[in-house]
């Protein structure tokens, strides 16, 4: 194959290189790519390895903070939280993927994700994963619900991490792309992080995992582009996963990662073998080189492009300590994976790629890796949305709302969904899916970690800002409705095609909202990813920044969850009503209307509040917790009452304003507290001048609101599940 | 009480069974790799919950032929208990150990939540730690647990006492809507002729702990600790 193609500016297209793009390869190397070196500058500079587009607004978000040990750049981040130890945790997209072949494409985001976070030396302890699905009425989303959520299952279960929250919400947008977000957390030492860059000039190269097939070739660079006709063609360019492997890989190499055999360590990810390489020697500012012949390989006669570009699963790539082969080589038999001395690092600064005797790549790693292209793509700005007249729509029943609300398909209940996810391996997971935040134990307690992924994409499609400070905002307050001090997120930004300016307007509305609330809240980020041209046929999905954020607690004990917990006690609401119904949930449902503005964000409130409710949890004055979210104030009684199975009697609604503005507007930096001690807790609130007031009372098995009527907890826990499950029922 | 627990590549459940038995024992139980062929001297053997070599050909199957298997055979008709949880019950079906099979979960999906079980007789080493009929609350997480056997073995199952748990509702009544995997005679866990060796899908190892799970499992451990000890 080297040398038989012959390697054109077209060529150059297809694999998604431009033709500046293609002209500087040449300037590179002096002379035309051979088809080996033009994968592999396709695969580096494509927009999934390089993030062109959206690098320089990433750029401006707050990274660093008292505890954080590393933020972006390696294969996840890693924050201290004490006692010696260290969580490492990243979130990453495998959408094109899931939406071409649902199962696998789901199956090895989770095993991609693992393996992001114990090359970094940890113990993964939890998977979240957030879902959008195009219109529950699309001919394709029941099946691609199926694979999934069955490809992530497949996955984690069978790897022994449990599965323990994420989110799942269906819009028309996602009808040709779906998302799938992974996010995994692991625990390490917090002066035993392993990192990839390659150090010692003639130190070996170790392939140890899975063996290189076919698979995946040039996923990263079918990641980077839009979907048009015939997608499905694309089938043969995802992977193929094997929870079994990656269950041996983890314990082999945290197995070697107690010793001091590892120098530097990179999973084979998107790109694999080409960007593994390529990062550590990179990294490094050393060279190195390959000998193809001697990577295991399943398949016969591959070429040096297939090698370099395969995306096959459960693959690692490593550089040992001069003396450490035989003791890697034990522990790798012991585990039955492949392992082999495949080169070593050296000092030219070039990636060399030798097969069959003969060079098959010689390229100069500082240009590949910094004369990537970096792009100031033009961008417009979002125009901003009507206001909504609360006044102005009609007065309806509040609980045949409520009825409605919870039983629609963003609302719903997603236990169909998560009952498919072991939740409970490892014997740690307090708080399981449902709630706000997952709480999961760290090394078996009393010290836990409370996780959750957010975000409102409609939101950010009216007000690109907004929208981002929202996610974030959302993140946080659930984190702390579990008493958890939220510690940093990982971002998952999945947006349409950024050459159209209206596109990037909304990714640099985005990336200027969660600045705005990751500076305001003390809540930097560490890792994250980046999906673009998520569009079919022209037609982008709504921008859906997903916000993944981690939270500390001392004592797994003193955490909160939001079913309502005793008879007697009172409910309080946390924070100031506004009535805000742009954009809400009773809105779409209710009034068919998707207008508006989101809510308003106010950081120095939300700060005020989060900070008073997570104090009142501590000194044990709330029972249950619950912030409010999409659906607003009684939706969010509605979810408490329902986990806690019990009733609640709700004061009338306040004079001023109407009825459905004060039930269902989605106001932010509110929360719900159930106190056995009503008035010391609005006494707090009062001293801590933070807006308080009593709801209701908890009480009966119904939701009974005074002057209207009552629904009782049966007919709301019936209509909340029976949607998906009769949905995914249907054939 | 000295336990043995056998580590297949793939088992994932070692962990959880390991401390819940070092939480009725007060110490670490011994963890042997599947390529051992002797087991160390221990009161208990405990085949845990996972994945045993990927479930690839069937689930269990691979695992029942392992040279350490032939050794848990050996002990076990030598009368050394046996434990085989979720996994371990689909290995001791596939090794012989026990019989039926267990088959793919009527709902055809991987079911992880809580279910209640009867424990339908106290008279035996696992269970000592119960009442006869006691309802227990612990979680299930699996894909194949829907049991199945032929009416003579199920006839004998019954008629031998040697059915350990049903699945049922919170107030211990059988109803099909609790029998979560669909099966037969909503049996969730079985003995041996002699009582010695007790498969069950549920995960009674989570179930050992207030804040995760609840304790409605450590009676089974405790239980163990105190006909062995």
């Amino acid at each position: 194959m080297i040398g038989r193609t012959n390697v054109t500016p077209a060529l150059a297209a297809e694999m998604g290189l431009s033709a500046d793009e293609f002209a500087r390869v040449e300037a590179i190397l002096g002379r035309t790519p051979n088809l080996t070196e033009l994968g592999i500058f396709s695969a580096m500079w494509s927009e999934h390895c390089s993030y062109k587009s959206s690098k320089v607004w990433l750029k401006t978000l707050p990274t660093t903070g008292p505890r954080v040990i590393c933020g972006p750049g390696e294969n996840a981040g890693v924050v201290d939280i004490g006692d010696g130890d260290a969580v490492v945790f990243k979130i990453e997209s495998h959408n094109h993927p899931s939406f071409i072949e649902p199962y696998q494409g789901a199956a090895t985001g989770v095993g991609g994700i693992l393996r992001d976070v114990f090359t970094m030396g940890a113990r993964p302890i939890a998977i979240l994963d957030a879902l959008r699905f195009g219109s529950p009425d699309h001919p394709k989303t029941r099946h691609l619900i199926g694979g999934v959520v069955s490809g992530i299952g497949g996955y984690g279960n069978c790897v022994g991490v449990p599965t323990v929250g994420g989110e799942t919400q269906f819009h028309p947008s996602y009808n040709g792309n779906i998302l799938v977000n992974a996010m995994c957390v692991g625990i390490a030492r917090a002066d035993r992080i392993f990192y990839s860059a390659a150090s010692g000039a003639g130190n070996s190269v170790i392939y140890v995992g899975a063996k290189t097939g076919r698979d995946g070739i040039h996923g990263a660079t079918m990641a980077s582009a839009e979907f048009g006709e015939g997608s499905d063609e694309k089938r043969p360019t995802v992977q193929v996963g094997d929870p079994f492997t990656e269950k041996l890989l983890i314990e082999a190499c945290l197995e070697l990662m107690a010793g001091d055999s590892i120098v530097a360590i990179q999973d084979m990810g998107a790109a694999g073998l080409t960007s593994s390489a390529v990062e550590m020697a990179g990294k490094g500012g050393l060279g190195i080189e390959l000998d193809l012949d001697r990577v295991p390989v399943r398949e016969e006669r591959m070429s040096p492009y297939e090698i370099m570009l395969s995306e096959s699963q459960e693959r690692m790539l490593m550089v040992l300590a001069p003396g450490s082969e035989d003791e890697a080589r034990r522990v790798f038999e012991k585990w039955e994976l492949d392992f082999a001395v495949i080169g070593r690092v050296t000092e030219t600064g070039r990636l060399i790629l030798k097969m069959h005797g003969e060079t098959a790549a010689d390229i100069p790693l500082d240009p590949l890796v910094g004369q990537a292209p970096m792009y100031e793509r033009p961008w417009q700005p979002t125009p901003a949305e009507a206001e909504i007249d609360a006044a102005a729509l009609p007065a309806r029943d509040p609980l045949a709302c409520l009825a409605k609300l919870i039983a629609c398909p963003d609302l719903a209940s997603k236990r169909w969904i998560w009952e498919q996810y072991d939740q409970l391996v490892l014997g740690n997971t307090v708080r399981r899916p449902g709630g706000d935040a997952a709480v999961v134990r760290v090394h078996d307690g009393p010290k836990a970690l409370a996780l959750t992924t957010d975000s409102n994409p409609r939101y950010c499609r009216a007000d690109p800002a907004r929208g981002g400070a929202q996610a974030v905002a959302e993140s946080w307050r659930n984190l702390t409705a579990t008493g958890a001090t939220p510690l940093a997120i990982t971002d998952n930004m999945n947006f349409g095609n950024p050459e159209r300016p209206e596109i990037m307007g909304q990714f640099v509305g985005v990336i200027e909202g969660m600045r705005a609330a990751c500076t305001a809240l003390d809540y930097p980020v560490v890792s994250g990813n980046v999906s673009l041209y998520n569009e079919t046929s022209g037609a982008a999905i709504l921008p859906t920044p997903v916000v993944g954020g981690v939270g500390l607690l001392a004592d797994a004990g003193k955490s909160v969850g939001l079913g309502l917990a005793g008879h007697g006690n009172a409910l309080v609401l946390i924070g100031e009503t506004a009535g805000h119904l742009g954009c809400s949930l009773y809105l779409r449902e209710i009034e068919s209307d998707e207008g508006g503005p989101p809510p308003p964000v106010d950081l120095a409130a939300e700060r005020r509040n989060g900070d008073f409710v997570r104090g009142q949890i501590a000194a044990g004055r709330a029972a249950a917790c619950h912030d409010l979210a999409e659906g607003g104030l009684l939706v969010a009684i509605a979810e408490m009452a329902m986990a806690g199975g019990k009733g609640v009697t709700l004061d009338p609604a306040p004079p001023e304003m109407p009825a459905h503005a004060w039930w269902f507007g989605e106001d932010q930096g509110r929360y719900l507290i159930e106190a056995g001690d009503a008035e010391a807790l609005l006494a707090a609130a009062l001293a801590a001048g933070v807006p308080a007031r009593r709801v209701g009372a908890v009480e009966g098995a119904a939701l009974t609101l005074f002057g209207v009527g009552a629904i009782s907890l049966t007919q709301l826990k019936s209509a909340n599940e029976a949607w998906l499950p009769g949905y995914m029922a249907q054939t | 009480m000295k336990a043995a627990v056998v580590i297949f590549p793939g088992s994932n459940r070692e962990r959880d069974v390991c401390l819940a038995l070092r939480r009725a024992t007060g110490h670490e139980p011994l963890c042997v790799w599947h390529r051992e062929s002797e087991l160390p001297a221990a009161d208990l053997i405990v085949l845990p919950g996972g994945f045993a070599y990927g479930d690839y050909l069937r689930c269990g199957a691979m695992a029942a032929h392992s040279p350490i298997m032939r050794e848990v055979k050996a002990r076990s008709e030598r009368g050394t208990p046996v434990l085989g949880i979720c996994n371990g019950f689909q290995v001791l079906t596939e090794a012989g150990m026990l019989p039926g099979a267990l088959l793919t979960n009527r709902t055809l999906n991987f079911i992880c939540r809580d279910v209640h079980l009867r424990v339908e007789t106290n008279q035996t080493i696992f269970t000592c730690g119960y009442a006869a009929g006691q309802t227990i609350r612990v979680p299930v997480a699996h894909h194949d647990g829907n049991y199945t056997a032929d009416a003579a073995t199920l006839d004998e199952l019954e008629d031998r006492g040697l059915v350990a748990f049903r699945y049922c509702t919170p107030a211990g009544e059988l109803d099909d809507d609790a029998n979560v995997n669909g099966s037969a005679r909503a049996i969730a866990g079985i003995y041996n002729r002699s009582r010695t060796v007790l498969g069950l899908m549920p995960h009674p190892e989570n179930a050992t702990d207030p804040l995760a799970g609840g304790t409605d499992g450590r009676g089974l451990f405790d239980g163990l600790v105190g006909a062995l000890q």
